[in-house]
């Protein structure tokens, strides 16, 4: 008894303690960018005054506005049609009869774990080769083409779960493939949709490094991409550099903490399936 | 069902040789069927992820500024990998990564998640795992730029040394030579270790309970219980950690990039910035795509066994 109460407690403050370092550099990067413009700040201080106009200042510097809609644009037509081509594909591998099934389903296992650092520079001269450098399609296409495995990989484990009969039965009903899919199995699937849509949204909107080597113009890349030109403009400049960085991050953040219970259950599932 | 047609066919001999002719016409219709819900992913993925991957192994044989024509010179862009120290020294870099990326917050991540399985308060819980989750949710890059503030001269961590007295410790982290992959190795063990946490304890809720108590009745204290119950049950749970985590440190172009690029010197370069700046600073197209495979081989050996220990588990 002695010992579980010690546990217990030990338990409380190591879960404090790793909260704290989890939050830190949030609150350390946020105590900075409250600090008076050109001042010098240090650590984390507590600030009579928090300059909370730096975050404007570091909206119109950071080119914000169009950042955001650049990113959203690619969102928007990335996760869809992702999430699309990995439902049909998912379906047709584990409800109907996809001729060299294994084998093609193997190719698609083995784009699971390629890093990005491996396809940039063949990606960088196709994509030139196709005139679409430093444009918004250079980004759209590869991201559609490289969240494809774990897609196929995830709506696939999800259709395989499915009760055969009811494929069966809308056979017997005379419903086409089609309308199978569309209105019996699609809906059905819908937690698994759902959760494919939160980490695509996340690996879209987080890539880096195709947007990095793919698109010159920051204003053309997603958020984080263009984190890298703000960085390197402002990199001397402290309580600025702060302020903007945060305001990158803010988005996903938000939307985390707003729909932490769908995040949360996709990550964790997402992880144990990939 | 089935049964209900067998006998039909039984009873009238013509419906069983007319579902004959259907059903060989339906599977060929099926297979097309098939392959056109297949295509759209197989086009996307073909062209920009398997052409890729193929180009990537092609241009590794040849020398090429990414300009003029390139020269055939068959292995010997791998041969500079693995003789040329600042090409095999980013690869060894990356495992030492592994062990701040991976097997630091695995380790820890298990110690804590036994401690705190037993808090039950469902708030603490779901505010702790918000808080756990928030960098995994931010980008690679950023979280690097968080960390370059923090452990800056006049950054968080210098501001803690010195508080508790020992000021003398503070460093520029990431501008020095000697402390610049550990600090960056750091900025992965921040990145991982939350999820790890979760990922475990999500595992824990399904060990049998009366494991526990059986050992504890038996006398086996906290630290035995921990690695002859929980360590054995989580067996799943840990390679899915690893494979994700590993992956994480070898494909950890936006924390390095982003903090260090790479230097002090070359005391932080790592496979993916070297290709980078190979293929896109030095015009060594042949080297960089050699770089990558390696890399990508590299992957895939640790990554395959990994499988194994996690769907053995599952099985």
């Amino acid at each position: 008894m002695k010992q579980s109460v010690s546990v217990r407690t030990a338990g409380n403050v190591v879960l404090a303690l790793t909260i704290i370092f989890s939050v830190l550099p949030f609150l350390s990067m946020l105590s900075a960018a409250l600090q008076p413009q050109g001042s010098m700040p240090e650590g984390i201080q507590f600030t009579a005054h928090p300059q909370w106009s730096n975050f404007v200042d570091a909206w119109n510097m950071a080119d914000i506005t169009p950042l955001l809609w650049s990113s959203t644009l690619l969102v928007i037509v990335v996760v869809p049609l992702v999430v699309l081509f990995s439902a049909l594909g998912g379906y047709a591998f584990a409800q109907l009869k996809v001729p060299f099934g294994r084998l093609l389903y193997m190719l698609f296992i083995v784009g699971l774990t390629i890093p990005f650092e491996t396809l940039v520079t063949p990606l960088y001269y196709e994509i030139s080769g196709m005139g679409l450098l430093n444009t918004r399609l250079a980004l759209m296409l590869p991201l559609i083409g490289l969240n494809l495995p774990f897609g196929i990989v995830w709506m696939r484990s999800c259709f395989e779960q499915m009760p055969r009969d009811l494929i069966e039965a809308a056979s017997i009903d005379g419903a086409g493939h089609v309308r199978t899919f569309r209105s019996i199995q699609l809906p059905l699937a819908l937690p698994a949709v759902s959760s494919l849509g939160i980490l695509t949204f996340l690996a879209t909107w987080n890539q880096f490094l195709l947007a990095v080597v793919l698109v010159n113009d920051p204003n053309k890349r997603t958020m984080a991409g263009a984190l890298q030109a703000f960085v390197g403009q402002y990199q001397t400049d402290t309580v600025l550099l702060n302020a903007g960085a945060l305001l990158i991050m803010a988005p996903t953040m938000l939307l985390f903490i707003i729909l932490q219970r769908y995040f949360i259950r996709a990550m964790l599932a997402g992880s144990v399936k990939g | 069902m089935s049964n209900i047609q067998v006998d039909a066919g039984r009873l009238n001999p013509k419906a069983t040789s007319k579902r004959h002719r259907t059903q060989a016409g339906g599977r060929a219709s099926l297979a097309l069927v098939s392959l056109l819900f297949l295509t759209p992913a197989l086009l996307f993925y073909g062209v920009f992820e398997l052409w890729p991957i193929i180009q990537t192994i092609w241009y590794s044989l040849y020398e090429w500024n990414g300009i003029d024509a390139s020269t055939f010179v068959g292995l010997q862009n791998y041969v500079t990998v693995f003789t040329d120290p600042d090409l095999y020294g980013s690869i060894l870099h990356s495992f030492i990564l592994i062990l701040f990326f991976s097997v630091i917050p695995i380790a820890l991540g298990l110690v804590i998640a036994a401690l705190i399985k037993e808090i039950k308060s469902k708030t603490a819980s779901t505010f702790a795992q918000v808080c756990l989750f928030l960098p995994r949710v931010i980008p690679g890059a950023a979280a690097a730029v968080a960390w370059t503030w923090m452990l800056a001269d006049k950054g968080t961590v210098n501001q803690m040394l010195r508080a508790i007295g020992l000021g003398d410790l503070a460093h520029v982290w990431l501008g020095d030579q000697s402390t610049a992959l550990a600090a960056v190795g750091v900025i992965g063990f921040w990145l991982q270790l939350g999820f790890c946490i979760v990922l475990l304890l999500s595992g824990m809720g399904s060990i049998d309970q009366s494991l526990y108590e059986a050992a504890s009745l038996d006398g086996a204290g906290w630290w035995r219980q921990l690695f002859s119950i929980t360590i054995p049950g989580l067996r799943g749970q840990i390679g899915v950690c690893l494979t994700m985590t590993i992956v994480a440190a070898l494909a950890s172009f936006d924390v390095v990039y982003m903090s260090t690029q790479g230097g002090p010197g070359r005391s932080t370069m790592v496979p993916g910035v070297a290709v980078y700046r190979l293929a896109f600073t030095e015009q060594s197209v042949g080297l960089a795509s050699a770089l990558a495979v390696a890399l990508m081989i590299l992957v895939l050996l640790v990554v395959g066994p990994l499988q194994r220990l996690v769907n053995g588990k599952r099985g």
